[in-house]
């Protein structure tokens, strides 16, 4: 007797965010880049719809990244002493379809640059490079108040992704946002609860659910890749059943977490294999959209998630 | 919880008055008044009053679906009055109404059948008001097997273990709950339950405490559906937070305003 697979119907839909404004939308834009829209787990193609594949950003940096493991400045040499180089190299070497900026620069431990200085990098950089753009603060709050609303002021119309608001700090760069255009990272210490309350209070400001996304904070293999997983998971399933607050898609900074382990820095290659691992099983708890650094590690998760699409376009269509 | 909002009903003034002066604003502002505060459908009742409700009903149908897609709960005693209603309707459609009495059923399943509808079974018969648990099961399961037999979906029956007022038959309240545990039981797909809620604190002088108090005490024995005034503030938060309690929802600082939102 043939086994009959067990179906489940989702009432809920994962938001669609579109990354990157063309020239026909507004923008400067070669390309743009959807994540989001499904309506089933991860991967159950025969469950429902899954009409973008899961995304990958390479991190650039503003300043020349200091604490870097050998290996991972090996992969890019020189062009990491300067930013439009290096951001030249991941699109047009590695053909990078998204980078994800983090503005390190602006810390004040880490050189302390100004708000306009920021901003008319971005400028610059939006010249230099046209794909679609992720803009990070430093992590410091003050100093993100003042540098991100210039420079998503500079990136205005471009339909960037600005972060990270967080639960103590999301106004500023909520108005920011929502006067020029771009969508927002939510960002939660591994926590959905928090997760949640971010959201609602992110769109009671008046910014659509449908501009978030959620970075649920992410550890890597061995550092608590089972938390972030489990959250993510649930953050999911109540999202498909019907809770909207929850029904946006995840960034996750693979990259920062994977390279941060001690055993990726042990050994050539385990450093990639660390990053590959903590990608591939994000990718199968939701993650949409992954922040990355290594550009063999890219390659790889690349491959992999181009064959679960392909194996999921031999399926039958949908009921 | 699936939320049947109560309030389009002839016995009202207010509906009564517009039924008869055919007042659809009233009707219309009643309706989305009750969306808004987290109904998902809406209970539709000429009346006792009402001298046509086989008129009556379908133009409350019509006047309410000008406003929304949201299911309708056709309420009447009377088969011919909710054929009317079916008739009329272009949303999803509840039938609510029948009771146990093999007359009934065999009239009102096949409607349910033909128009596609939903259907509520309230545990009454000819003979009256159930005494105690088992004959609520013993009418459910009669429920249960006629619409088995006539090939009505199980899924898609509600039984109503009919609540009675507490000051009336307070002894009958722990079997009422358990009912609704039990009815989950008959059969597998289940059928759902759903109450009338109101109905317990008639005649007190406490009526919302008494409402919001026995639904928190329906949700925790699985109730999956109730009929009731959603525009009771205090009512609907204590059913968002026996769901949140039983983890149906994910907690938040705000989870009354995230269920709002949904």
């Amino acid at each position: 007797m043939e086994t009959q697979l067990v179906l489940e119907k989702w009432p809920g839909i994962i938001s669609t965010i579109t990354l990157g404004a063309r020239k026909e939308d507004g923008g400067s834009r070669a390309g743009a880049v959807k994540i989001g829209g499904q309506n089933t787990l991860p991967l159950l193609f025969k469950e429902g719809n899954i009409p973008n594949k899961p995304a990958i950003a390479f991190e650039v940096w503003d300043v020349h990244p200091e604490d870097w493991p050998e290996e991972l400045v090996a992969a890019y040499g020189k062009a990491l002493n300067d930013p439009f180089a290096w951001a030249d190299k991941c699109v047009n070497e590695y053909k990078a379809q998204t980078l994800c900026l983090r503005l390190q620069g602006t810390h004040p431990d880490f050189g302390d640059k100004g708000a306009q200085e920021a901003a008319k990098f971005i400028s610059a950089l939006l010249k230099k490079v046209k794909v679609p753009l992720v803009i990070i603060g430093s992590g410091d709050d003050a100093k993100d108040n003042q540098i991100l609303p210039a420079c998503s002021e500079a990136a205005k119309g471009e339909k960037c992704l600005l972060g990270c608001a967080v639960q103590d700090n999301y106004k500023t760069l909520v108005a920011s946002v929502l006067a020029d255009g771009h969508s927002i990272i939510a960002e939660s210490p591994i926590d959905i609860n928090i997760a949640k309350q971010l959201n609602i209070l992110i769109s009671d400001m008046g910014l659509n659910l449908e501009r978030i996304v959620i970075n649920p904070t992410i550890g890597a293999l061995g550092y608590g890749l089972e938390y972030a997983y489990s959250i993510m998971e649930r953050a999911r399933l109540a999202a498909l059943s019907g809770d909207k607050t929850l029904a946006s898609p995840f960034i996750c900074f693979v990259g920062q977490e994977a390279w941060r382990a001690k055993e990726a820095k042990q050994t050539p290659e385990q450093g990639i294999i660390w990053e590959v691992i903590t990608a591939t099983s994000l990718i199968q708890s939701g993650a949409d959209l992954l922040v990355m650094r290594h550009p063999k590690a890219i390659e790889k998760v690349s491959k992999y998630i181009d064959n679960l699409m392909n194996y999921g376009k031999t399926l039958d269509p949908k009921p | 919880m699936f939320i049947i909002g109560e309030l389009i009903n002839g016995m009202y003034a207010n509906i009564g008055s517009a039924i008869k002066e055919r007042n659809k604003a009233e009707i219309q502002k009643c309706a989305l008044e009750q969306l808004a505060s987290g109904a998902d459908a809406l209970d539709v009742n000429c009346g006792p009053a009402s001298r046509h409700p086989l008129v009556d009903m379908p133009w409350l149908v019509e006047a309410i679906q000008e406003v929304t897609d949201k299911p309708l709960c056709l309420d009447s005693s009377k088969p011919a009055v909710i054929e009317e209603g079916l008739k009329a309707a272009r949303n999803k459609t509840i039938i609510n109404s029948t009771t146990a009495d093999p007359e009934k059923l065999d009239i009102i399943i096949p409607l349910a059948k033909q128009y596609r509808s939903k259907l509520i079974g309230i545990t009454i018969s000819a003979k009256g008001i159930p005494q105690n648990k088992d004959q609520r099961l013993e009418l459910a399961a009669t429920i249960v097997a006629t619409c088995s037999e006539k090939e009505f979906p199980i899924e898609d029956l509600y039984l109503d273990p009919i609540v009675l007022p507490v000051n009336v038959a307070q002894a009958q309240m722990k079997d009422i709950l358990e009912s609704i545990h039990e009815f989950r039981i008959i059969s597998d797909p289940a059928p759902k339950t759903i109450v009338g809620l109101s109905n317990v604190s008639q005649g007190t002088h406490v009526r919302s405490l008494i409402n919001r108090t026995f639904l928190t005490m329906a949700v925790a024995y699985g109730l999956d559906s109730a009929i009731l005034d959603p525009q009771d503030k205090k009512l609907m938060g204590a059913l968002i937070t026996a769901e949140l309690i039983l983890n149906k929802n994910i907690y938040c600082d705000s989870y009354l305003e995230a269920y709002r939102k949904k």
